[in-house]
């Protein structure tokens, strides 16, 4: 009789349980139709843990620094972890989360995000947190990111967020309940091949009442300088290339104050533009705002230099990196081929496609 | 850490494992320090008030015992004492116990009076001074509400009150009074149980019932079915209506009182489902605080149906003991002097109505608009006991009509009508804006507002209606079944395999239909503000 109904305990609690994890799965976003973007975070379980340099940030690295690139001209083995409007703290935890996997040789951590000193949106803080795997990593970020309208329980059970998505549901939903879309990045990196110019002198931005960075974005740049010395990592401090958003000189006189005071490497790439030969006519296809592909690869190009003085190591000729790095190079090309293709065909490309 | 969150349930659990696991002594304590999590979880300067409400309530009740166990002694040791002497004794000792009852009384209803009522007593005071004079008396604007105020202050009080009548002993453990406050289910709805009848399983020992504990586990997924599918739902273009009766007027009115009477029905009793639920899990016996009241057909059957034991309370305390009160039996033999015996038999009545709907109205809120929603209640029951001769002359002429079913439905219609309008008073933000809304039904009744493009507007989207119908006919549904048994023992009898069928389908329902997360404000319950 006891042994009856312990079976039938575990019986309800599997059931229950079961048909949680599927409406979860089912119910979650995919990505696949808009903000794709959001698949980055979850991207990074499935690459190689070889990584010598690993970039941090936001769209300025994961559309502006092309890992293949640096792979193929330099035998740099490297990813980004991205996500759209990256704040620092979250940048600090993905860099701690990819610190249990592997110990990169440098950690470059794009400087933009020092603008922002509290949450933006919930929106981006799903984007950038829903794919990290549980851990307690994941807990302190979700803490550290969230407003306070939201709850720590519906990033760890997200169906609590996401269970209102039920009159949204397409044919995807279903398609990858159980398994992942097509991969998006190649290493992190997110490609377009199209072009929009700049046609336009670069904006300029408005005069600010205090151009000092908050308090938190200090704190938190330097848990990461402190974590990347834990490490053994090098940490380099970078500024992409872009006209949009505006970076004030007030700003970058800060980050050069700190990098001297710290011993840091920083580059702010908005100062060699013209070294890097970066074409605001053709290498962006968003009027400066990002790089495209073309940008990307000389920006690598340009940065891998630095890499290599930097310490970063050249893995060419070894098994193991040119396997991974095969696929790699082979599915960033089949990318490229493939949206200039959509580009021909179509005169426009939207969101980031990808061959299934 | 309110009732609909993972913290909630993740504590539950926590608590039942510790329940059963400990040893069975450990069981009630276990649910006063539960209690006692609960309520910090909210605020922890909630405790000094609760904890003055406990120990006050203990001290007086004991204090009461013992002076008529001292009574009843001394009467015992002296049997020689006279008639005049044992009754001068006995009033001597009633003085004393009538003075910790008041005593008591007055500072746990103090309490909540300062709490809960001081401003808006002090509003109407300034607003009777602004006729003569531009002075003011200020109000406080950080006054804290603990939670749960109404409803433990009510439960303790009818528990001195029944100490006082001698319907019991006083408990002598404080921390069992503390319990009885405190249980940490009863918090945020109610009900206002009785000692008597909830301290027997509060303080027992319990073993786990796998039946009680399926039970216990159903009633708690139907209480979150009607909380966030419906009421949560249902409340978004509730809010909408009311809060503009300008632009919403006439049918629309009409409409958000359905909407709100739906709204406010799912969401008290989706909260005393998870309530009973709950406490059920630990063997707890709560007393019911529902009984089907749309199937009401008038409203002191209504009445006798819906916050049963706020009603009970009532009748008990105010209703019963002013009917025989020496100040009311007064003004009875006046009346029957003056007017003769038809007016004298109604005093009592009509004194003892007013004061329970006037308690039961301000209980709710500190606002004319509640006041006035109890006086509403009480002028339909006393025009409907007015009008029982005439009720019974109609029934003379057609003896059967009591049993035809278009007869039972007009009275259910008419009943839930009558109880639509006196909602308004709980809707709209002041006195003035309800009549002026309840009188657009009649002068503007706008019919053509009631179409798809107003009704998408009101913050639900067709699926949201669809999800919110569908809810509420199951709802009928199960009230249907309910009048022929427990629907719960008829699914239990179908077999395993049904009874996980059907609850996984509920809880899937829940989870994916439930308007909760971002947004929303699932842990509001409408009760818990009262």
């Amino acid at each position: 009789m006891r042994s009856k109904v312990i079976l039938r305990v575990l019986i309800c609690v599997t059931v229950f349980v079961l048909l949680f994890i599927c409406l979860q799965r089912l119910l979650m976003p995919k990505y696949t139709r808009e903000a794709e973007e959001g698949r980055l975070t979850a991207e990074y379980y499935g690459s190689d843990k070889n990584h010598d340099v690993l970039f941090i940030g936001d769209c300025e690295v994961y559309e502006n620094i092309s890992p293949v690139a640096l792979w193929r001209e330099y035998g740099i083995s490297s990813y980004v972890r991205g996500s759209p409007q990256q704040l620092i703290w979250h940048s600090y935890y993905m860099l701690e989360d990819a610190l249990r996997y592997e110990t990169p040789e440098i950690v470059v951590f794009n400087v933009l995000s020092m603008k922002y000193g509290e949450p933006q949106n919930e929106a981006y803080n799903r984007l950038a947190l829903d794919g990290m795997r549980l851990s307690s990593t994941k807990i302190n970020a979700i803490k550290a990111s969230m407003k306070s309208e939201e709850s720590l329980m519906s990033y760890i059970f997200p169906i609590l967020r996401f269970h209102s998505r039920w009159n949204e549901l397409n044919s995807d939903d279903f398609k990858y309940m159980f398994c992942s879309p097509p991969q998006l990045s190649v290493a992190g990196y997110l490609m377009r091949v199209d072009c929009r110019p700049l046609t336009t002198d670069p904006p300029v931005g408005h005069q600010l009442m205090d151009y000092s960075f908050a308090d938190i974005c200090w704190e938190y740049l330097e848990k990461i300088r402190t974590l990347c010395e834990e490490n053994g990592a090098k940490l380099v401090l970078m500024k992409a290339p872009t006209v949009a958003p505006y970076w004030y000189a007030e700003w970058d006189a800060q980050i050069i104050e700190y990098a001297q005071k710290h011993g840091l490497a920083y580059y702010n790439f908005l100062n060699s533009v013209a070294e890097i030969g970066i074409d605001y006519t053709a290498d962006t296809y968003d009027e400066g705002q990002h790089l495209n592909v073309w940008g990307a690869e000389k920006l690598s190009s340009y940065f891998g230099k630095e890499l290599v003085s930097l310490g970063a190591p050249d893995r060419r000729g070894k098994a193991d990196y040119e396997q991974s790095w095969a696929k790699l190079c082979e599915r960033y090309d089949r990318i490229k081929q493939y949206q200039t293709d959509i580009l021909e065909q179509t005169g426009t490309i939207t969101g980031f496609p990808v061959p299934d | 850490m309110g009732f609909v969150s993972v913290w909630f349930l993740l504590f539950c659990a926590a608590a039942v494992l510790l329940y059963y696991v400990l040893p069975k002594k450990w069981q009630w304590p276990l649910l006063l320090i539960a209690s006692c999590a609960f309520y910090a979880s909210y605020d922890l300067r909630y405790f000094g008030f609760i904890a003055v409400t406990t120990v006050s309530v203990y001290f007086a009740a004991c204090k009461i015992s013992q002076l008529r166990a001292k009574q009843n002694a001394y009467l015992q040791e002296h049997p020689e004492l006279g008639k005049d002497e044992k009754k001068a004794y006995k009033a001597k000792t009633k003085k004393k116990t009538w003075a910790w009852l008041i005593s008591c009384l007055l500072l746990n209803f103090g309490i909540l009076f300062a709490l809960k009522y001081i401003n808006f007593f002090i509003g109407n005071i300034n607003a009777i001074i602004s006729i003569f004079s531009e002075s003011k008396i200020p109000t406080f604007d950080k006054l804290l509400l603990p939670l749960g105020i109404s409803y433990y202050t009510f439960k303790t009080a009818g528990y001195i009150i029944d100490v006082y009548f001698g319907r019991y002993e006083a408990e002598k453990n404080v921390f069992k009074v503390a319990l009885f406050t405190s249980f940490f289910p009863t918090l945020l709805n109610g009900p206002i149980d009785r000692f008597p009848l909830t301290a027997p399983s509060l303080f027992g020992e319990h073993s786990w019932d796998e039946k009680r504990a399926r039970f216990a586990l159903q009633r708690i997924l139907w209480g979150y079915f009607k909380k966030v599918v419906i009421a949560d739902r249902l409340v978004v273009a509730v809010i909408t209506i009311v809060s503009d009766p300008e632009k919403y007027p006439g049918v629309m009115v009409a409409f958000g009182a359905l909407l709100y009477a739906a709204e406010l029905y799912c969401d008290f009793t989706g909260g005393i489902d998870i309530t009973i639920g709950v406490a059920n899990l630990f063997g707890v016996e709560v007393s019911e605080n529902f009984l089907r009241p749309f199937f009401s057909k008038n409203i002191a059957e209504y009445w006798r149906r819906w916050h049963i034991t706020l009603g009970t309370w009532f009748k008990d305390y105010t209703f019963y003991p002013l009917c025989t009160a020496k100040p009311v039996m007064k003004l009875t033999k006046f009346f029957k002097n003056k007017f003769g015996a038809g007016a004298a038999k109604r005093v009592p009545i009509y004194v003892a109505s007013i004061v329970l709907w006037f308690g039961t109205g301000a209980w709710h809120g500190a606002s004319w608009n509640f006041i006035l929603w109890g006086m509403g209640n009480c002028f339909v029951i006393l025009v409907s006991q007015e009008l029982t001769p005439l009720y019974k002359r109609f029934h003379a002429k057609h003896p059967d009509i009591d049993n035809k079913w278009y007869y039972k439905t007009m009275c259910i219609v008419r009943t839930n009508a009558i109880m639509c309008c006196l909602r308004l008073f709980d809707c709209y933000k002041d006195v003035p804006t309800t009549f002026k809304a309840f009188g657009s039904m009649f002068t503007k009744p706008s019919f053509n507002m009631l179409n798809g493009n107003t009704l998408l507007n009101l913050g639900l989207s067709a699926a949201d209606y669809a999800i919110a119908f569908a809810g509420i006919l199951l709802i009928f549904a199960v009230s249907m079944i309910q009048r022929r048994g427990s629907v719960r023992e008829m699914i239990d009898k179908k077999g395993f395999a049904f009874r996980l069928a059907v609850f996984a389908l509920l809880f899937a329902v829940i989870i994916v239909f439930g308007a909760y997360g971002l947004g929303y404000d699932s842990n509001s319950f409408i009760y818990s503000k009262f």
